[in-house]
């Protein structure tokens, strides 16, 4: 209940915060919206020296329109992309994604950056951002470099950050016009992480489909995607047998683990649900 | 409907101002409540006040080799760190159970269960003494393990209890091993078993109430403050029963009792979780004995959920034997009853199992016979009453359940069952086959308002439709209806059966009005969110015609409030409640005596209309309560002693039985294992209704529990004995969302034998609900032969079942 | 560790004080001001009991330190009545409705129902359901919660409230 001591440090420019993770090293660890880290260091699961907030850097947060792609500061709050307007418009998956995750009180400091960047298998940013090939701006010691959320996650908590990096924004290409698409989370209870979850963004012409990604959360120990079980969508009109092909894609490819949420047999199956569910959803939002 | 003449409604207008009786009074504690200025254990500060936390055990089973305490007492701002070495030649290091067992306070040789307490640190505020938590370094040598507790008595089970290895007999009577408890049988075992031996049907099964925990918002906690000049001690803590527990702390500490000071004040939460005493609230009490100030205590939620007492955990297999046409003879029931490391079980004394034997329910079941096993497993001890009175939710589960296996068996009706079997209004009072005398009942009228407004019969229907259409592959939902006719025993009670450590179980209320006309009263019982301080005055308002607003109640001072035995199982109406009306009564014939003495006539030729004494026969002619207790204060009648006051111990000649009818609507899509609760309809009958809102919050509060229990609510252990499910990230506490609406109904049949009629009603719906979910459930899946579907009835166990029927090809 | 200076705004009054890093938020309201209004219901972040206000949002006072609050303004249950002290139409619609019963839960959930109905002035069922997802209540089931709000909803948009079961 109670965390261990550290010192705090409040940097306003993510030129200091990079100067500071290298100057403390592995000792160090920024601070978005603490949700999850300070859940963490109250059980001294994590007990780091020095936390580096970064809520004092204007430039972290925002979402902006960048030619085609729509780029999201890593500290823009949940909240704030469930009310931003222009990700209504262009990313509506989003604002659905954002709603399943915790709750009220959580989503106005959970941040987009803390939900991807730190490699936990039940968030649900991560999936969806491979989904939408989105890319994280990372800065650090030796400056900055993108990395796709695709390449991104090594293993539970083991992300591609290197010593001394943080995720600065989120690059993600807008999807067509007339775009389907769906997140359907299976849990417990409002809040929890997911048993299975799946996000699914398709593109469709004259009842074919003709571009479909799919990313899964919560049944391996890092989000999935899909990939395979989106090639085998395409060309289809997504009838009930290649649905049902995608969905046995899907599933071949989740390795969950067993935790009060179910045996692992029983996440697989119902991330081959969710992923059903959110392609019916996602057929019936897509125009084209 | 008449017009009122001017006498009727003046009478009503006066009825009104009291917001007495039967009205929705709205609640005199939500003043401070939604304001933030409730009193609770943790919000007290106190001059030099320090505090204590605990170092626990990662080990469900292992020798203590040795603790070293040098670097946490070396961490500035620690003062001391109590180990079991401390404690013994106090003679503290165990302390009694309310099931005649002890518990250890700090684990001395060996720890029994995962979390339990090896050391108690104190420090100068909960941050130090926190990181002082993880500097005392204890070494173990880790031990196999019992978490199955039918493998407690197997013959080369390890032995947990080696502090009372040698004694084969407890409390109860005889052990049968080293990890047996206690044996109980009630009924007649030989009719049963005939009846059994040539029943046309019978049924058996194994029904499981599994480990949950009442996990009341607020945790557990205390504040002791040991007064070294006068020798006493104050205790504040959340003491669902304060009065036992000072007379606990002075069984155990050698303080006599009028110097110890037990305050509860505002409490937040308990059913059933704060009546027992914890190794918390004793290294409080130590630590401030030997350090002369004020320690606290407040336990964290895993701390709470982990090691304070568990409830349930009773493997009950069932049986009942019937005619073919659905007449029940017979029930057999045999208990294996888990109760952890040691039994903590929150029962009254003579009653190892608590109240189980009502399990023949609201049957009319001539024979029967139980028998309950207690066993230890390396897991937390206990197990309290978790909202349910005394194991009444297990007894209750277990024939609800019961007679829906029969009803499928014999391909009858659940409700058509019931009804056949019920016990009949005109056999009240109803001596049941295992020794219950049920004071009154009408199951017919409840059970058929209930089904007409639930319309039963259209339910069935669809579901039949629902039930063709999913074996066409028309739809992958099934949909449950589950039904729950209930009765709850509640009020405990007579002190020839009835006793906590030896004091009977009576309740008491001490009323004094002022010469202004306004009342303090007290009682023994201590609310922890029922609302006696507006329930009670409402009764007092009626029974003495003072409005309710001018009545204040107090609770939880061990001091002022005369000895009672505290609130748990349903008791306080029942019990308090009594002694309350005829507290009031013996005021309202003293202050009939002053009324005839100040109006000059005989003290017959009076009668009572609301507030007032008037002379029969001369309306004009009356006095206020208001002007008689001025009266007894200013010019008593000759030769009577001033003031206006009566305290009264009330000993109930008999429990109280409330009862209802509840149904559940359930849809479950097969292939998820996920249950929508469409509609929840519950009836209740508690007898007389002293304030309807109140209720409608308690049946509300007690069926979202049982909505819990049923659908996921549970604390597990590993093979290994790690705990699983004591953080709120695992243990179900369903959210607003997940929470069905409640539709609430009643009927009233007054207790014969009660005051004013009342039963008691706080528990009647986790109890009612439990079955009723988990029938809604097995209902559903019954058509498909599943067989008996164990709880809880999480989304993955019912995909389970669907694998096993193979619905998911 | 050496303590931070820290200054912020709790309702409506300036605070400055000395605090540890590490020191959670609710420790800091409960025990350094003396704002006990807010409660400790678990150690994980999912009860919601410690709820306040900070700059316009819900926040979980247990899952924020108090160095994190150096500016801010918060609003507690002590802050939430009117200006002439009279109870705020929450609090009321509380007690009218029998939203509460061991009031322990009470001033997350009503700091939380009153920033809702700021994001939202006329919820419906669900959205008051949804909306109050981050606070826990093991006493009254919700449904009198839900009236509660609706209660205040009404009031505060000057409609009348029609009560369905009353």
């Amino acid at each position: 209940m109670i965390p261990g001591s550290f010192e705090y440090h409040r940097p306003d420019s993510v030129a200091s915060v990079v100067a500071l993770l290298s100057k403390l090293g592995e000792e160090a660890r920024p601070l978005a919206g603490g949700q999850s880290l300070i859940a963490l260091m109250k059980t001294r699961l994590a007990s780091p020296e020095h936390l580096i907030d970064l809520s004092a850097i204007a430039d972290l947060r925002g979402i902006r329109e960048q030619g085609n792609d729509i780029v999201i500061g890593a500290m823009t709050t949940q909240h704030d992309l469930i009310a931003s307007e222009m990700l209504a418009k262009h990313l509506p998956i989003i604002r659905e994604t954002a709603l399943v995750i915790a709750d009220p009180q959580i989503r106005y400091k959970g941040t987009l950056g803390g939900n991807v960047a730190n490699g936990d298998p039940g968030n649900d940013m991560p999936a969806l951002m491979q989904c939408l090939n989105a890319a994280y701006q990372l800065i650090g010691p030796k400056g900055e470099r993108e990395v796709l959320a695709r390449d991104f996650y090594h293993g539970a908590y083991d992300t591609a950050l290197q010593a001394g990096e943080i995720v600065s924004a989120i690059r993600i290409p807008k999807p067509a016009a007339g775009h389907g698409y769906g997140y359907e989370k299976l849990k417990r209870k409002i809040g929890d992480y997911a048993t299975a979850a799946a996000a699914v963004l398709i593109t469709m012409s004259a009842g074919t489909c003709t571009s479909a990604s799919i990313g899964l959360t919560n049944v391996s120990e890092t989000p999935l995607w899909a990939e395979a079980a989106g090639k085998a969508l395409v060309g289809t009109k997504l009838d009930e047998a290649s649905i049902a092909t995608a969905v046995a894609a899907a599933e071949a490819i989740t390795n969950p683990a067993s935790d009060m949420r179910g045996p692992a047999e029983y996440r697989t199956k119902m991330a081959g649900i969710m992923l059903r569910r959110a392609l019916e959803r996602a057929k019936s939002r897509a125009h084209g | 409907m008449n017009k009122q003449t001017p006498i009727e409604i003046d009478r009503a207008e006066r009825t009104e101002k009291l917001q007495g009786m039967g009205c929705k009074r709205k609640r005199v504690e939500d003043i401070r409540f939604t304001q933030g200025k409730g009193n609770y254990v943790d919000d007290l500060k106190l001059p030099g006040m320090v505090f204590g936390d605990f170092v626990r055990s990662p080990h469900a089973h292992a020798r203590i080799i040795s603790i070293d305490t040098t670097r946490a007492k070396a961490l500035p701002g620690v003062i001391a760190v109590l180990t079991a070495a401390d404690l013994k030649p106090l003679g503290l290091h165990y302390m009694p159970t309310l099931a005649g067992d002890v518990q250890a306070v700090l684990a001395e040789e060996k720890v029994l269960f995962q979390n339990q307490e090896v050391a108690f640190v104190i420090a100068k505020d909960r941050y130090i003494a926190s990181d002082a938590t993880e500097l005392v370094d204890v070494v173990y040598e880790a031990l196999p393990c019992i978490v199955d507790p039918f493998k407690s008595m197997l013959p080369d089970a390890p032995i947990l209890r080696e502090d009372i290895k040698d004694k084969m007999v407890g409390a109860h009577g005889p052990r049968k091993h080293a990890n047996h408890i206690f044996e109980w049988q009630i009924g007649d075992k030989a009719a049963t078993d005939a009846i059994f031996d040539s029943a046309e049907v019978t049924i058996k099964e194994m029904l499981v109430d599994h480990r949950t925990h009442p996990s009341p918002l607020e945790t557990c906690q205390s504040v002791a403050s040991f007064d070294k000049i006068k020798g006493e001690l104050t205790l504040w803590g959340t003491f669902q029963a304060p009065h036992v527990i000072r007379t606990v702390v002075s069984l155990i500490s050698g303080l006599p009792e009028h110097k110890i000071h037990v305050i509860a004040p505002d409490i937040g939460g308990g059913f059933g979780n704060k009546v027992g005493a914890y190794a918390g609230y004793v290294c409080s009490v130590v630590g401030s004995i030997v350090l002369g100030v004020p320690v606290k205590w407040v336990e964290d939620r895993m701390e709470n959920l982990s090691t304070t007492s568990f409830a349930r955990d009773y493997h009950m297999t069932t049986e009942l034997a019937a005619t073919k046409e659905g007449k029940i003879l017979a029930m057999r029931v045999h208990v294996l009853a888990d109760h952890g490391a040691f039994d903590a079980c929150a029962d009254p004394s003579k009653w190892p199992a608590g109240f189980m034997n009502i399990c023949t329910g609201s049957y009319d079941i001539p024979t029967a016979h139980l028998a309950v096993d207690g066993v230890y497993t390396n897991k937390a001890s206990g197990g309290v009453a978790y909202r349910c009175s005394f194991r009444v939710t297990e007894a209750v589960f277990a024939i609800e359940r019961a007679v829906e296996v029969l009803a499928h068996k014999l391909g009858m009706d659940a409700a058509e069952l019931r009804i056949k079997n019920f016990i009949k209004a005109e056999q009240f009072p109803y001596h049941s086959a295992l020794g219950w005398e049920y004071d009154s009942g009408d199951y017919h009228t409840a059970m058929k308002k209930a089904m007409d407004t639930i319309g039963y019969a259209e339910l069935r229907k669809e579901q039949a439709e629902k039930r063709a259409a999913f074996l066409r592959g028309e739809t992958r939902d099934i949909m449950g209806v589950g039904i729950s006719f209930f009765t709850e025993i509640v009020g405990a009670g007579p002190s020839k059966n009835c006793d906590i450590l030896g004091i009977a179980m009576f309740d008491s209320a001490e009323i004094r009005i002022h010469p202004t006309g306004s009342i303090i009263a007290r009682m023994g019982t201590k609310s922890q969110g029922q609302g006696h301080e507006t329930t009670y005055a409402q009764i007092i308002a009626t029974e003495l015609g003072i409005p309710a607003d001018d009545i204040m109640i107090e609770e939880g001072n061990t001091d002022t409030a005369p000895y009672g035995l505290g609130t748990y199982g349903s008791r306080s109406t029942p019990v308090a409640g009594a002694a309350t009306a005829v507290a009031a009564r013996k005021i309202k014939a003293k202050a009939q005596m002053i009324a005839a003495h100040m109006l000059e006539v005989h003290e017959g030729d009076l009668e009572w209309d609301v507030d007032r004494f008037r002379v029969k026969g001369l309306p004009e002619k009356f006095k206020t309560m208001k002007e008689i207790a001025w009266s007894a204060y200013n010019s008593p009648p000759p030769n009577m002693e001033p003031g206006l006051e009566a305290v009264n111990y009330y000993e109930p000649p008999n429990m109280t039985y409330p009862f209802g009818a509840y149904f559940c609507v359930m849809d479950i899509d097969v292939d998820t294992g996920v249950a929508k609760t469409r509609r929840f309809y519950a009836l209740d009958d508690c007898g007389t209704r002293i304030n309807p809102m109140i209720i409608e919050g308690q049946v509300h509060g007690g069926l979202t529990e049982a909505f819990a229990c049923a659908m996921g609510q549970e604390i597990r252990y590993d093979e290994t004995g790690n705990v699983m499910g004591a953080s709120f990230m695992d243990f179900f506490l369903p959210t607003a969302v997940e929470t069905p609406h409640w539709e609430t109904d009643f009927t009233v049949t007054p207790s014969p034998h009660h005051p004013i009629g009342a039963k008691g009603v706080g528990e009647s719906p986790h109890v009612g609900g439990v079955p009723c979910f988990s029938n809604a459930v097995n209902d559903a899946y019954a058509f498909l032969n599943a067989g008996h579907i164990q709880m809880p009835h999480d989304a993955w166990r019912l995909w389970k079942v669907g694998e096993r029927l193979g619905l998911h090809n | 560790m050496a303590k931070s200076h820290i200054t912020l705004t709790i309702n409506g009054n300036e605070v400055e004080a000395l605090v540890e890093p590490r020191t959670l938020l609710i420790h800091f309201l409960r025990e350094q001001q003396n704002l006990t209004g807010a409660h400790i219901g678990c150690d994980t972040g999912h009860c919601g009991a410690c709820t306040v206000e900070i700059d316009g949002m819900s926040v979980k006072s247990c899952m924020t330190f108090a160095i994190q609050a150096q500016g801010a303004h918060i609003t507690t249950i002590e802050g939430v009545a009117n200006a002439d002290g009279t109870l705020s139409a929450l609090q009321e619609g509380f007690r009218i409705m029998h939203g509460l019963q061991c009031g322990y839960c009470t001033p997350g959930m009503i700091l939380r129902a009153h920033r809702l109905l700021q994001e939202n002035p006329n919820p419906t069922e669900e959205e008051i359901r949804f909306g109050i997802a981050g606070n826990l209540c093991r006493c009254t089931g919700y449904v009198n919660i839900v009236k509660a709000i609706q209660y205040a909803a009404a009031k505060i948009n000057g409609n009348p409230f029609l009560e369905a079961a009353q």
